[in-house]
């Protein structure tokens, strides 16, 4: 990836706690290139959500950034304070929360808010930052855009705020946008409108996007890259096809073989054994290795990044050798449609 | 097949908004709104034949919760009839009510809302048995740990309370619970939505164990069709309120008939398909509280025609054991 938009370095993020320091994210790295979409897949507990707070800088104590770079077109943004971030953030870096309620003020109209936000980075008339509104609801597929501009958030649909929330952060046409969960909340046939939304806009404006999720499906059809995160690490990354297709880390591979739909009905479903660990008690070494069906002696170090062909990593002593893991796509044609 | 264990007669269900004074002053003096009506479940028909599994499958706003909810007992219908080994479940009065649904069991989706946290997990599974006598009093502690053991719990974890449970252990707790009362149905709400993935195998996987075991019936109700079609029988698509389509699983996923199913089946990422090209079913579900006319999918449909816009279609037979509610399968136009 030559022309990394955003390049995350070594980032670790603490929570103080009556019981010590918690490391929520514990030395993630990752790059993502223009008009690239990363899918950041992980676990309740895993840190994926905290990492996407921590590159936009949204961590409050008791949480602090620990250590770590930042770099969104090669300027480290975790240093800015006050008036430089403000001016970062919202125009050249962006976030989509789970829940658009979170973006949108409830008693203000869209067309208001949207109007704050484009004026709050460019000196424009009301009128040029409300065709700039109306242009970017349009492109994120909203129906009679002028109507919506007049509406209120409660007026309308689940779908339709998330939408208006991209909008919102496509304003500025930021190279990157941070996507946290943003359509776990939605109905699947609402979820693939905005996929498609998002995949198109990605390829069409080159905004990279960071897609925060627990869904291996959503990750699997819409990213070129996968980022899978445990217990506060990044243990797999690779192109997306490749690490769903072959993964190397036992944890992904246990993750994936765990999907009902990849399996004949009632067939007993692969499972991994255990439960997340807490971070205030996380096993020395290997965070996964207890309940890993390959963890050896070992696994109670630290493991090693092993690299691959094709820039694929696994964090991992004893990772999964190409040949031995079975595609897991040959028995999952069944249940698309047949018309 | 026998007779059916549990038949659904031709059920609607309508929620009323409750009116503000306001309003209900200004509708005495001849100025008020209509009252709004949601049309939750209307005109649904279902049979549950004993050691079957049906998956519930719909959007939200389709229906499906609320149909669990009539078929424990825990709403009456507005219309039709639930009969339970021909028994009806709403009619009942009194002692017969409880007694009757006492063979009916729910598992909610949210095992954080579901368990009393001020009660010590073992107390709450044994309450229920030991209230309708089922077992002894002195007899529950044993009766207990046996459920415990049974759902994959450490029967000496019945001194905790719930707050010291993951997710899905207290997910276990609730089956648990529900299995306590010996039922003869088990309805399962969303049980795996709140879990994540490598929890949500070993749910299912218990599931799949103790229908096995115990040969259960079961309704379980899901907005997820790979979960759905891995544990069902049979599965019933739902759509604002109606069954759109009915078939035995295997057939449904071959092959499914109603342009909403084919929709639905469309829009669900799937894992191993690679990047791909979205079809995304066009248009918003629509409110419930002003359903379309005819066929409640006819906005969305790609092959809706004058007869979808005025008339709705009944669900009927297209095969064996098959049915769909559209007017493209009983010939003629659309």
């Amino acid at each position: 990836m030559s022309e990394a938009v955003l390049s995350v370095q070594d980032l670790r993020t603490q929570f103080k706690t009556r019981t010590g320091m918690l490391n929520a994210v514990d030395g993630v790295s990752f790059e993502v290139g223009r008009g690239r979409i990363l899918g950041l897949v992980g676990e309740s507990g895993s840190g994926k959500s905290v990492t996407g707070y921590s590159i936009l800088g949204l961590i409050e104590p008791p949480g602090l950034i620990a250590g770590g770079e930042v770099l969104l077109n090669g300027r480290d943004i975790t240093r800015l304070k006050g008036d430089e971030l403000r001016r970062v953030r919202g125009a050249q870096i962006a976030m989509v929360f789970q829940d658009p309620m979170m973006t949108l003020n409830p008693v203000l109209k869209i067309g208001t808010q949207m109007i704050a936000a484009v004026r709050a980075h460019d000196r424009v008339s009301r009128r040029t930052a409300w065709e700039r509104a109306r242009d970017a609801l349009a492109k994120v597929g909203i129906p009679s855009p002028e109507e919506r501009l007049d509406a209120y958030p409660h007026q309308l649909s689940g779908g339709m705020r998330q939408r208006v929330a991209i909008a919102i952060a496509l304003l500025h046409r930021p190279a990157v946008i941070i996507a946290d969960e943003p359509t776990t909340a939605l109905d699947v046939s609402i979820q693939g409108q905005i996929l498609a939304e998002v995949r198109r806009l990605a390829d069409e404006t080159g905004t990279a996007f960071v897609w925060v999720t627990h869904d291996l499906a959503v990750v699997s059809s819409l990213a070129d890259d996968i980022c899978v995160m445990y217990a506060g690490r990044i243990v797999e990354t690779g192109a997306a096809a490749d690490v769903i297709a072959s993964p190397r880390h036992p944890y992904t591979a246990g993750l994936l073989a765990s999907v009902p739909a990849e399996h004949e009905p009632g067939e007993r479903l692969p499972q991994v054994p255990g439960s997340t660990p807490s971070l205030s008690d996380l096993p020395p070494g290997c965070a996964f290795a207890p309940r890993c069906f390959k963890a050896g002696p070992a696994c109670t170090t630290t493991p090693p990044i092993q690299k691959f062909e094709d820039g694929r990593t696994a964090l991992c002593h004893y990772p999964i050798e190409s040949n031995s893991c079975q595609p897991l796509s040959s028995t999952s044609t069944t249940y698309r449609s047949a018309s | 097949m026998s007779a059916a264990l549990l038949d659904v007669d031709h059920v609607s269900k309508r929620f009323v908004k409750q009116k503000s004074l306001g309003e209900r002053i200004a509708s005495v003096l001849g100025a008020g709104r209509k009252s709004e009506i949601v049309r939750a479940v209307s005109d649904v028909s279902l049979s549950v034949h004993k050691g079957e599994v049906i998956g519930l499958v719909g959007e939200s706003g389709c229906g499906k919760s609320t149909l669990g909810r009539i078929i424990a007992g825990i709403y009456t219908p507005s219309d039709g009839n639930v009969l339970f080994d021909q028994k009806p479940v709403a009619k009942q009065q009194g002692r017969r009510t409880s007694k009757l649904t006492t063979r009916i069991q729910m598992v909610h989706q949210d095992p954080f809302a579901s368990l009393n946290p001020r009660m010590r997990i073992g107390d709450t599974v044994a309450e229920g048995p030991v209230t309708h006598r089922i077992v002894k009093a002195r007899e529950a502690d044993g009766y207990v740990a046996d459920l415990l053991a049974r759902v994959g719990l450490d029967p000496s974890y019945r001194r905790r309370f719930p707050h010291q449970f993951s997710g899905g252990q207290r997910q276990r707790i609730a089956i648990a619970r529900a299995l306590a009362m010996k039922p003869d149905l088990l309805v399962l709400d969303e049980p795996v939505a709140s879990l994540d993935v490598s929890i949500q195998a070993q749910v299912l996987n218990l599931f799949m164990d103790l229908r096995r075991d115990l040969d259960l019936t079961a309704i379980f109700i899901s907005h997820d069709l790979g979960v759905v079609r891995h544990v069902s029988d049979r599965v019933a698509i739902m759509y604002l309120g109606r069954i759109v389509e009915l078939s035995p699983t295997a057939d449904l996923y071959a092959a499914p008939n109603h342009p909403y199913t084919k929709a639905l089946f469309e829009s669900v990422p799937r894992i191993g398909v690679g990047r791909r090209n979205f079809h995304p079913i066009a248009g918003e579900i629509p409110s419930p509280l002003n359903p379309p006319n005819g066929c409640h999918f006819h906005p969305r449909c790609p092959f809706a025609g004058p007869r979808c816009r005025a008339e709705a279609p009944p669900l009927t037979a297209i095969g064996s054991g098959r049915f769909s509610a559209c007017h493209l399968n009983t010939g003629g136009t659309a």
